[in-house]
């Protein structure tokens, strides 16, 4: 009870309360037309929860963001998880989750059940081979885009390299990588703490 | 069985996809096609492609996909592969429910910690070389088996990093091309 007062006197217009419905089909609305998904979907959440909604403040919308980016999993989908529960609780996430996932699963599974049968087909090859270097290039595309963005230095680069070399040649597998520099992050933190007034390089 | 290593692994992928789809990709990649070999790197790339050309995120479309094809590959009925897409699809949001549901019950906590995002800012770096590994391990000798396949990957990334293309268009204007050539 206390809860739902504190999440309903959270959302801007306060009085009305959401129903589960309109909350999966907003986030079903936002999951049918952002294609390439991720970061496409951002101003359109921003454009349905916050302006003409209200069901968010924008700087608590930029919080989400931030959150969002930092946890594990899509960012899309964790926003969705963040506004429907700050909307109407542990339902409300469920629901705009789900609402979020729904169209793009069941347009990717219509396909998938469709082409299963047109694998070898002739001219679907063609197009194939056509397309499968353009994958490539797609996905070289944020890694261009994130190098810059991200000042590396002669460590970090070397972290950048040495994580793709260990990958593509030496076939570790990238959670090995994350399990190595999670405990490396941690440690660092927990001595930091430690010799606190020190100040220990970053 | 297969539902359960499919349920497994891909719990797994979900738990570590800190880094967003791109990043998501070099983990399924590396489970289903490196380590368990369930589908070839060109199925893999076929997916992909399909996956960035529908509506919604490509790390989810291409679990869904993945997890159809696999159980499919296996000769399961149409039925079962539907459960397995369902399976891997679930599995894969699953843990990202859970941590993110966790961080709003503590959001007023988690909003003025740094710890995230300087977690964040550390394994920036290994998010970068995973996402190259993704598009590295897809250069195999099956899906650029013609010297022009490598104009075509340099014709994509001009378009869609200096040109801004969509990259829809250019994944359609791909399959074009090689309806057209090959």
């Amino acid at each position: 009870m206390a809860r739902q007062k504190r999440i309903e006197s959270s959302v801007g217009g306060g009085s009305r309360k959401v129903s589960l419905w309109e909350l999966a089909l907003t986030f079903t609305k936002v999951g049918m037309f952002t294609l390439g998904g991720g970061y496409a979907m951002i101003p359109l959440i921003d454009r349905e929860v916050v302006e003409k909604k209200g069901w968010l403040q924008k700087d608590e919308f930029y919080d989400i963001v931030a959150i969002a980016q930092s946890a594990p999993g899509l960012l899309a989908v964790n926003i969705s998880i963040f506004a429907g529960y700050r909307v109407r609780g542990n339902k409300g996430s469920l629901a705009a989750t789900i609402g979020n996932c729904l169209p793009s699963f069941l347009i990717i599974l219509a396909i998938a059940i469709f082409f299963a049968g047109y694998r070898d087909n002739y001219y679907v090859e063609k197009i194939f081979k056509g397309i499968r270097p353009v994958v490539v290039a797609l996905i070289a595309v944020p890694v261009v885009d994130m190098i810059k963005r991200s000042s590396l230095n002669i460590w970090r680069a070397l972290l950048a390299v040495g994580t793709a070399v260990a990958i593509i040649f030496l076939k570790v597998s990238p959670i090995y990588i994350l399990l190595v520099v999670f405990t490396c992050f941690f440690c660092a933190m927990y001595f930091e703490k430690k010799n606190k007034g020190k100040e220990g390089g970053a | 069985m297969i539902y359960l290593e499919l349920f497994w692994t891909f719990l797994v992928i979900g738990l570590f996809s800190f880094g967003g789809g791109y990043a998501m990709l070099s983990l399924i990649q590396s489970e289903v096609v490196t380590k368990h070999a369930w589908i070839t790197a060109e199925q893999f790339t076929d997916i992909v492609a399909i996956s960035q050309a529908t509506p919604g995120p490509v790390g989810i479309n291409t679990a869904t996909y993945v997890g159809y094809t696999i159980t499919h590959n296996m000769g399961y009925s149409d039925l079962a592969s539907i459960g397995g897409s369902l399976l891997a699809t679930l599995a894969i949001v699953l843990p990202s429910f859970l941590i993110v549901l966790t961080i709003c019950k503590l959001y007023e906590k988690v909003k003025h910690s740094s710890m995230f995002s300087s977690l964040m800012k550390t394994i920036r770096p290994v998010v970068i070389g995973m996402i190259a590994a993704a598009a590295g391990i897809l250069i195999t000798p099956q899906n650029f088996f013609h010297w022009s396949s490598w104009l075509l990957l340099a014709g994509a990334f001009i378009a869609c990093k200096y040109l801004k293309a969509n990259p829809i268009w250019v994944i359609l204007a791909g399959g074009v091309i090689g309806l057209l050539i090959y």
